[in-house]
C-alpha cells in the first residue's frame, strides 16, 4: 500500500494550513474594500479606526514600498480608481484579527461613482465606459481555416445556436490566507501560503515590496485545494501581509473570511457564444462559424491563455474543414475572471457538445453516431489544422459504450418513460479533447523543474517546482522516482516547493502537473540512473540494466544483479554525489497565431462521458442518477487516486451543470456565502463509474497524461444532453436549474 | 470575560471567554487545537465539526456561554500517539483524502454517526455527511471510508 505522501497529518488534524500558523509578535491585517463597481477614491479617513483598540496602522496605496500592480492587473491596494466591488483600498493592521476587522469597518472611504460597464457584450461599443484607459479588449484569438462563409452558404443544413455559461467560483473549502515575516537582518521576507504557483507569487510580492525577487522566499503550506484559484488571489493576500510585515517589522497574517473570499476571489469566465454550423444529411460537419465573448472582469490575470484555448477548442474534438472562430475577451467592472479547473475548456465543451446533440436531434440521428462520424482521427487535420497523432477518442468511446450499454439502457429508459408522466429519464453523452499545458500561446513559460537527491542511506528527497494542490501531485512525483529508480516507496521523501532552491517553472495550471513536473523529475531520475548504471557496470558488465525493488539487474537476465544500496555506497565512496536537477520545457510549436492554424498544443488528452438523469418535468428538478467517465490517463501511477480525481471532477461538474451561479446585481455578488451559493453535497453525487484507460502518450513520464482538469470539462454537457433527451427541453444557458428546466428561461432576480 | 469550564477530549479545560465567542474560536485561538477548520463561519460548510455531548455540531455555531460542563471531542482526541482511530485509518485506506481541509470535520461527523449507529447503510452515511462540504473528492471515497471503518469497528467489537 503506497500511502499518499501527505495523508497522515491530514487525518489527525496536524497538517498545518496557513491559518494555523501563529508566530510570536504576529499582527493581523484586514482589507477595506470598494463597495461600488467603478469609481474614483476621493478620500480615505482612517482617524476613527486608528483610535480603536489594538490598531497599529492603516495603510493605503501610498504606503506600498514598490508598485500596487502591473498595468491592468489587480492592485494590492488601489491608488486612485476602483474597478470592481471588493477592490482593496486600505489595509488595517491590528494586534488581533477581531480588532483589525472592527477597525476596517470604521475606515471611511469616500468614493466618487463613475459609469460602470457590466455587460460584456457591450464592452466594445463606442459609448461603453472604459474599464482601463487602454480600451476594453483584453485578448482576441482566431482560428480561420478554409472558407467558412462559402461552405455555410452551400451546406444542406445550417443551425444557429446561442449558448451562455455562468460566472462560477472555485469554492476551495480553505479560504485564501498568507503569513509573511520580514527579517530586517537579512532583508528577506518569508511568505508562507497555499498556492499553486509559487514563482509568480514571489514576483508579485517583490514588486509590492520594491525589492529584488530573491529577497522574497515563498514556502508552501498545506493547501486546502486550489482548482486554479490559489494564484493571483494568494498573491494579493501575500503582498498585503508582506507589506505590513516589512513596514512594521512584525510577522503578519492575512486570512479572508468566506464572504471576502467570494467577493474578491477570481471566477470562471462567463461565456457568450454564437455558433453557426453547416452539415450534410448524415450529420457530417462542413463548416463552423463561432463568435465567443468572454467576460474577463476588471483585470487581466490569465485571460490571455484562457481566450486562446477557447479559440482553439471551440469546435470540439471534431474534424471541421472550414472554420471561422473569433474569441474576444473584454474588461468589465465585474469581479475578475481567471483559471478555474479546465481553463476555458468547460465553457466551449458545453457549447460544442450541446451542438452535436442538437444536430443529431435535428436530423433524427443517434448522437453517438454523429460524433463518431466527425471525431478527430490520427493523421487527419483537426479543425485548427494540426495533423493529429495518438488520438484515443475511439478507444474512449468504445470503453464508454461497453460500460453504458446504450441499447439496453435506452430500452429501459423508454419503458420507464412510458409509464411515468411526471418524471422522465434521459441519457446524454459528451466527448472530450483538451490540449495539455499552455501550448503555442504559452511559449517560454511552459517549463518545470525537479530536483532529486539520493542520500548515502539510500533514501531519496524529491522536490518539484509544481505545487501539491491537494490533487496528489507530491505522490505523483514520488511515483515517478519509485518507478524510474526502483527505490522503495517508504524511502522517498517529498519536500514542498521553496522558491529559494528551485528553478522558476511557471504555474501549476492547465493540466501541466503530470507531464511537465513529472517529466522534469523523470529527467532528473534519468541522470541518476545513468550515473548508477556506470557505477554498476563493474558488477554487471553491461549497461543494459533494469532498476527494480532496490536492485539493478541485467535487463532480461535478473540473475545478474547487484543491490542498489551497494552501488549507492560506491558512488559516495568515490567522493561522488547523487544530486540531479531535471528541467522540462515545451518545444517550439509550428503555429500561426495570426490565423490560429497549426500545432496548437504539444499533446492532447481524450475522454468520453455519459449521464443518466431523471427530470421532474413540473418542478424542473434534475437528479443525476448515474455518470460514466472514461479518461485516457496514459499511465496511472495510482489507479485509485486517478479514480478519485475523476469523481472530484464529476462532482464539480455536477455543480456547474445544475446548481452553481453567482448572481450579480450592479456588479455586486448577491449570494456571497455557502448558504446561498450552493455546491454539491454528499447527497447530490450521482453513482459514478470512473473508467481509466492507459494508452501511453509520448511526452509524460511513463506515458502519463494529465487528468485533474479534464475530469470536470464535459460533465455539464453530458448532463444537459441527458435533460434534453429526458424532457425535450434544451437548456442553452447554464446552469440547468429549476427555472431553466421547468420554464425554459432564467428568472430575473433583484 | 468569564471563566467557562468544559471537557475537551476527556480533560477539563477552563477558558476565560466572552459569552459570544464560538467554540471554534476557543478551540483554535485559545486552546491551540487547530484541527477544526474554519471554512465559512456561518454554520454551512462543516469544516469545523466536532462532537458535543455525542452529537456532531458545527463548532462555529456554538457559543461559549452554552459550553459549561459539556463534553467536546475534536480530531486531536481521536488518535493516541501513533495509533490511529479506525475511522482515520479507513480514510487513508479508502483514499478519501485529497486536500484534507474538510477531513477532520468529515471524520468527526463519521464518528458521531458510528457511535450512534454501528451499521449504517449508504443513505444514512450520506445523510450524516451531508452537512460537510468537500470540493475535491466527490464524496464517494469518503462514504466508502465510513463503511469500511464501520465494518472494522464492528469486527473489533465482536
Amino acid at each position: 500500500m503506497k500511502l499518499r505522501k501527505d495523508v497522515l497529518p491530514k487525518v489527525t488534524g496536524r497538517a498545518v494550513y496557513a491559518n494555523d500558523i501563529v508566530l510570536p509578535g504576529m499582527v493581523y491585517a484586514k482589507v477595506v474594500r470598494s463597495t461600488i463597481p467603478s469609481g474614483r477614491i476621493r478620500s480615505i479617513d482612517a482617524s476613527a479606526a486608528l483610535e480603536m483598540p489594538g490598531v497599529l496602522r492603516v495603510f493605503t496605496a501610498g504606503d506600498i514600498p514598490g508598485i500596487p500592480s502591473q498595468p491592468r492587473e489587480r492592485p494590492v491596494l488601489c491608488p486612485d480608481r476602483v474597478r470592481c466591488v471588493g477592490d482593496g483600498v486600505a489595509l488595517v493592521v491590528a494586534e488581533s484579527p477581531e480588532e483589525a476587522a472592527a477597525a476596517a469597518a470604521a475606515v471611511r472611504v469616500d468614493l466618487e461613482p463613475l459609469p460602470a460597464l457590466l455587460d460584456a457584450e457591450r464592452a466594445l461599443d463606442e459609448d461603453a465606459p472604459l474599464v482601463h484607459e487602454t480600451g476594453n479588449r483584453i485578448a482576441r484569438y482566431v482560428t480561420v481555416r478554409g472558407d467558412a462563409e462559402t461552405a455555410l452558404a452551400a451546406a444542406p443544413h445550417v443551425l444557429r445556436r446561442r449558448y451562455t455559461t455562468p460566472r462560477v467560483q472555485h469554492v476551495c473549502i480553505e479560504t485564501e490566507a498568507a503569513v509573511a515575516s520580514y527579517d530586517p537582518g537579512t532583508g528577506e521576507t518569508l511568505v508562507r501560503c497555499p498556492v499553486n504557483s509559487p514563482f509568480p507569487i514571489r514576483k508579485v510580492v517583490s514588486e509590492t515590496l520594491g525589492c529584488p525577487m530573491t529577497d522574497v522566499r515563498v514556502v508552501l503550506t498545506t493547501i486546502g485545494a486550489s482548482f486554479g484559484g490559489k494564484n493571483y488571489d494568494i498573491a494579493l493576500a501575500a503582498s498585503r501581509a508582506a507589506m505590513a510585515s516589512r513596514l512594521l517589522c512584525r510577522p503578519c497574517k492575512v486570512v479572508l473570511n468566506r464572504e471576502e473570499s467570494i467577493e474578491e476571489g477570481t471566477k470562471r469566465h462567463p461565456l457568450f457564444a454564437d455558433y453557426t454550423v453547416g452539415f450534410d444529411g448524415e450529420g457530417k460537419l462542413l463548416a463552423m462559424k463561432i463568435r465567443l465573448t468572454l467576460d474577463g472582469g476588471a483585470y487581466t490575470s490569465k485571460t490571455f491563455p484562457v481566450t486562446s484555448r477557447m479559440a482553439i477548442e471551440g469546435t470540439g474534438p471534431y474534424q471541421v474543414p472550414h472554420v471561422d472562430t473569433e474569441a474576444v475577451s473584454v474588461y468589465t467592472n465585474q469581479v475578475y475572471s481567471d483559471a478555474l479547473r479546465g481553463f476555458g475548456s468547460p465553457q466551449v465543451d458545453f457549447c460544442s457538445e450541446s451542438l452535436m446533440d442538437e444536430i443529431a436531434a435535428y436530423l433524427g440521428k443517434d448522437p453517438v453516431a454523429v460524433r463518431r462520424l466527425n471525431m478527430l482521427e490520427d493523421g487527419k487535420p483537426s479543425a485548427f489544422g494540426q495533423i493529429m497523432e495518438d488520438v484515443t477518442l475511439p478507444q474512449c468511446l468504445e470503453a464508454l459504450e461497453e460500460a453504458v450499454d446504450f441499447p439496453a439502457r435506452r430500452e429501459r429508459i423508454a419503458v420507464y418513460n412510458a409509464s411515468h408522466s411526471r418524471s422522465k429519464k434521459g441519457l446524454g453523452v459528451a466527448l472530450l479533447h483538451r490540449g495539455e499545458s499552455f501550448g503555442a500561446a504559452g511559449q517560454g513559460i511552459d517549463t518545470a523543474s525537479g530536483m532529486l537527491s539520493i542520500q548515502p542511506d539510500g533514501s531519496v528527497s524529491v522536490c518539484s517546482s509544481i505545487a501539491e494542490v491537494g490533487q496528489g501531485g507530491s505522490s505523483m512525483v514520488a511515483h515517478v522516482v519509485h518507478e524510474a529508480l526502483g527505490i522503495s516507496w517508504e524511502k522517498i521523501r517529498y519536500s514542498g516547493v521553496d522558491t529559494t532552491f528551485l528553478t522558476d517553472a511557471g504555474p501549476t495550471v492547465a493540466t501541466r502537473g503530470t507531464v511537465f513536473s513529472g517529466g522534469a523529475v523523470y529527467r532528473a531520475a534519468g541522470q541518476l540512473r545513468e550515473k548508477l548504471t556506470a557505477y554498476a557496470e563493474p558488477y554487471l558488465h553491461t549497461r543494459e540494466v533494469t532498476f527494480e525493488d532496490g536492485e539493478i539487474f541485467e535487463s532480461g537476465n535478473p540473475g545478474n544483479r547487484v543491490p542498489l544500496q551497494k552501488v549507492i555506497g560506491d558512488v559516495f565512496a568515490a567522493s561522488d554525489h547523487l544530486n540531479a536537477l531535471g528541467y522540462m520545457a515545451a518545444p517550439p510549436l509550428p503555429y500561426d497565431k495570426s490565423c490560429g492554424v497549426g500545432d496548437a498544443y504539444l499533446s492532447y488528452v481524450y475522454g468520453a462521458a455519459a449521464a443518466e438523469v431523471t427530470v421532474d418535468v413540473r418542478t424542473g428538478v434534475v437528479s443525476v442518477d448515474e455518470y460514466f467517465a472514461v479518461h485516457d490517463v496514459g499511465h496511472a501511477f495510482d489507479k485509485a487516486e486517478a479514480e478519485g480525481q475523476i469523481r472530484g471532477g464529476v462532482c464539480m461538474g455536477v455543480g456547474y451543470a445544475v446548481m452553481e451561479e453567482l448572481e450579480m446585481s450592479e456588479g455586486r455578488i448577491q449570494n456571497h456565502n455557502l448558504d446561498s451559493y450552493i455546491i454539491p453535497t454528499a447527497l447530490d453525487m450521482p453513482k459514478t463509474t470512473p473508467i481509466v484507460l492507459e494508452i501511453p502518450g509520448r511526452y509524460g513520464p511513463f506515458g502519463a497524461k494529465g487528468l485533474g482538469e479534464p475530469a470536470t470539462c464535459i460533465v455539464a454537457p453530458a448532463i444537459v444532453n441527458a435533460v434534453a433527451d429526458a424532457a425535450g427541453r434544451r437548456v442553452r444557458d447554464l446552469p440547468a436549474n429549476l427555472e431553466q428546466v421547468a420554464l425554459g428561461h432564467k428568472v430575473k432576480k433583484k | 470575560m468569564e471563566p467557562v469550564s468544559f471537557f475537551v477530549n476527556g480533560e477539563e479545560r477552563t477558558v476565560l471567554a466572552e459569552a459570544d465567542w464560538t467554540l471554534l474560536y476557543i478551540l483554535r485561538e485559545k486552546l491551540g487545537l487547530t484541527g477544526a477548520k474554519c471554512g465559512c463561519d456561518t454554520h454551512t460548510c462543516g469544516a469545523c465539526r466536532v462532537i458535543l455531548d455525542g452529537r456532531a455540531v458545527n463548532s462555529c455555531s456554538v457559543k461559549a456561554a452554552s459550553l459549561r460542563g459539556r463534553r467536546v471531542e475534536t480530531i486531536e482526541g481521536l488518535s493516541s500517539g501513533p495509533v490511529l482511530h479506525p475511522i482515520q485509518q479507513a480514510f487513508i485506506d479508502a483514499g478519501a483524502v485529497q486536500c484534507g481541509f474538510c477531513t477532520p470535520g468529515m471524520i468527526m461527523s463519521a464518528k458521531a454517526l458510528l457511535d450512534q449507529n454501528p451499521d449504517p447503510d449508504e443513505e444514512a452515511i450520506r445523510r450524516a455527511l451531508s452537512a460537510n462540504l468537500c470540493r475535491c473528492t466527490g464524496y464517494v471515497k469518503i462514504v466508502e471510508a465510513v463503511r469500511l471503518a464501520a465494518g472494522r469497528m464492528r469486527g473489533a467489537a465482536v
